[in-house]
């Protein structure tokens, strides 16, 4: 039984234009020790799912629908009290932002804040959460953590406080850990040693790490298995392996193929063209299909599901190039 | 001479030949102004301490002032030069700020010497506030010899008066401002934060009660209840002053509540009220000290204006407003009794005006450089 599991989860936002499906039947497992990887472009449900799982999506606007299904350690996250959610965030649930600047409340020392969260979930007094504190400061590679655990937000660096937010996300032991983004706000240095820091407390402490990114670079370091998301759906998985070497769907090639290369000084970028369709109005049939270059008839008549690539794999992709079935497959044809 | 012994003299004056005028110079006027009183006073000091409570708490003042001059400065030049917090919060950048307006920190000394004065008043006032020399031959004195600024026209000495008035206008001003910046605080951060019909009826409530006369209101409720006791005055002020405190927060909150920090708190598990009142309210303080500081120059004003209009307290309690009231008739003859408590009004007034501006540009980092 896998330690998480989202099943069909549709979180839709009601807005003036109408209603924006962020979220629209995502589905997904991470078992205990593993490390997840969601990637895709802005705006395209990554971090919409990550705060659905911790039912932090603000309603109204939001609401998750009917028929969605979010289990945690078998039970489920979509029913249970307030108050169990409460104990569960933070607790068996952690999270960390994008954003370590303004991920800290500015007018508390570093130090309350983890003791705030340390007295609160594990019911420590003041002088153990102090003492707890620090020596998390000093596992997440902290210089002078006695010291730090006084320091005010504003007196450290973007790559510090990512670490004292991962010390708090760290402090009681969570079963997952869902990473926002940890990465997109520091220098390119700082990234590998937060990344290696959070792929050596991950098997350490044996946690799961639900790693959110539009960075392959990050996935190709740290995952076992990518989510490809684009529309609110998913549209491609497997393990990190087969998506970097062997992507099926084109939307998972055109990420590939517009990641830079050192050395390709003289090569243009090669972007995907066109930008992703807004939520409220996404097109009938593929929603990839109007920057897709091997779009076809049948991607404007129906959707696909996410269809295996293999038998007996757990590869899987949304598009019709890999539907075994289809005799009116594009790669037969010419791209259109 | 050395900083200590110099210290253990003249507390305050080794900070202040640092340069430090501010800290220095306070405390080396509460140093030798308690001392003088001390002197002048010695028997009333001693007498103080089995007298009724408010001359137990003037003497406990004379000897708290001066132990905690002598001590802070005494303290603060034994203290390496060169020890720094490791922590520098938002208030100890606020405070930063603050020492360099010049013209604040004199407002600063002024209140706290208001302060002073007032908590001290059994132990320096010439006279009794109630007692009438004599209707034949001391009314309406001049300023001068026996009543430094003059009596009224019921032969009271106005330099007590305006002393012992001290103690109302201050106090009313301090419980009024706490009952209003605490009503005002909580409702606007739970408004803010709430938002939806919390919001709602919250902000409808603030805009009925601001739409309404507050002078009016206040008329009607001192009217209404036929007694004037000095509670019901605070009660009924701090009561109209919170919807501005309420307004302000809710608008910083509006904006706070989307901050990633407010996110992040909600993911590790707290609970609205822990966020609100650990994680909101803190954050919206700045505003809130800065209408406070204002609000209690704006309390004292309409104290005043009611006692003016004959609703304040009961009257041989001396206050500022109603002493202007009783020198209204006099203006001609006996200046002094309006003008001194007049004055009284307008410099405790300016001085926490004074303190709040300073404020408001301290504390607004924009500002800071």
């Amino acid at each position: 039984m896998p330690l998480l599991e989202v099943t069909d989860l549709r979180t839709y936002f009601t807005t003036d234009a109408g209603v924006a499906r962020a979220v629209d039947g995502v589905s997904l497992q991470v078992g205990t020790g593993e490390t997840l990887g969601i990637v895709g472009e802005s705006g395209c449900g990554k971090t919409v799912t990550a705060l659905s799982v911790l039912g932090l999506i603000p309603s109204p606007p939001g609401e998750i629908v009917v028929g969605s299904s979010i289990r945690f350690n078998d039970e489920e996250l979509l029913e249970v009290k307030p108050a169990r959610l409460r104990e569960i965030r933070g607790n068996a649930i952690s999270m960390i932002f994008q954003e370590p600047m303004t991920s800290l409340n500015p007018v508390l020392t570093v130090g309350h804040q983890i003791e705030e969260v340390l007295r609160l979930h594990r019911g420590l007094n003041k002088r153990d959460a102090r003492a707890t504190g620090v020596a998390l400061l000093a596992e997440v590679g902290i210089p002078d953590p006695d010291q730090r655990f006084d320091a005010y937000p504003h007196q450290m660096s973007g790559g510090m406080l990512q670490r004292v937010m991962i010390a708090i996300a760290l402090s009681c032991e969570p079963r997952l850990l869902i990473a926002d983004e940890p990465t997109t706000a520091l220098d390119v240095t700082i990234q590998a040693q937060i990344l290696d820091l959070l792929v050596s407390l991950q098997r350490k402490h044996g946690m799961a790490l639900l790693l959110i990114t539009h960075d392959l670079g990050v996935i190709a370091e740290v995952c076992d298995r990518v989510v490809v998301m684009y529309g609110g759906q998913i549209v491609e998985t497997g393990t990190t392996e087969e998506i970097l070497t062997r992507p099926e769907h084109p939307y998972t090639q055109g990420l590939l193929a517009s990641l830079p290369g050192i050395g390709d000084r003289d090569v243009r970028l090669n972007p995907i063209p066109g930008t992703v369709p807004s939520a409220v109005d996404w097109p009938d049939g593929c929603r990839f299909r109007d920057r897709c270059s091997f779009a076809w008839e049948r991607c404007a008549e129906s959707a696909p599901d996410l269809l295996p690539v293999d038998a007996g794999s757990s590869r899987s992709a949304r598009c019709w190039l890999v539907d075994p079935d289809d005799s009116s497959s594009g790669l037969a044809g010419e791209p259109t | 001479m050395t900083d200590a012994s110099l210290s253990a003299v003249l507390p305050g004056f080794p900070q202040m030949l640092k340069g430090r005028w501010g800290v220095g110079g306070m405390s080396l006027t509460v140093w030798l102004g308690l001392l003088g009183v001390l002197l002048n006073r010695w028997a009333r000091f001693g007498a103080g301490w089995g007298g009724p409570l408010d001359h137990q708490i003037a003497s406990l003042t004379v000897v708290a002032g001066l132990l905690g001059a002598w001590g802070w400065s005494m303290f603060d030049v034994s203290r390496p030069a060169e020890m720094e917090r490791s922590g520098i919060g938002q208030w100890s950048l606020t405070a930063r700020a603050f020492k360099k307006n010049r013209v604040a920190v004199i407002g600063v000394m002024v209140v706290v010497w208001i302060y002073l004065i007032a908590l001290i008043t059994p132990l320096i006032a010439p006279h009794d506030p109630a007692t009438q020399a004599s209707l034949l031959t001391a009314r309406l004195v001049a300023p001068g010899g026996e009543f430094p600024l003059g009596t009224d026209h019921l032969s009271r000495d106005v330099f007590s008066r305006i002393m012992y008035g001290a103690r109302i206008s201050l106090s009313i001003g301090f419980i009024a401002v706490g009952i209003s910046v605490t009503i005002g605080t909580l409702l606007g951060a739970v408004s803010g934060y709430l938002g939806g019909w919390v919001d709602t009826v919250v902000m409808r409530f603030v805009d009925m009660v601001i739409s309404f006369p507050r002078l009016v209101l206040l008329i009607a409720i001192v009217a209404l209840f036929e007694s004037n006791s000095i509670f019901l005055i605070m009660a009924v002020l701090g009561l109209t002053q919170w919807p501005g405190t309420a307004r302000i927060v809710r608008g910083e909150v509006l904006s706070l509540r989307e901050r990633e920090f407010i996110e992040a708190a909600r993911a590790l598990g707290f609970s609205r009220r822990r966020i609100i009142l650990r994680h909101v309210i803190p954050n919206a303080l700045a505003p809130v000290i800065v209408t406070a500081t204002l609000g209690v120059g704006n309390v004292i004003v309409l104290e005043a204006g009611l006692s003016f209009l004959g609703l304040g307290l009961q009257p041989p309690t001396p206050s500022w407003g109603s002493m202007v009231s009783d020198g209204r008739g006099y203006l001609l003859d006996a200046w002094w009794i309006s003008t001194f408590s007049g004055l009284a009004i307008v410099l405790t007034v300016v001085a926490f005006n004074l303190v709040g501006d300073g404020l408001r540009d301290a504390l607004d980092p924009r500002l800071r450089t």
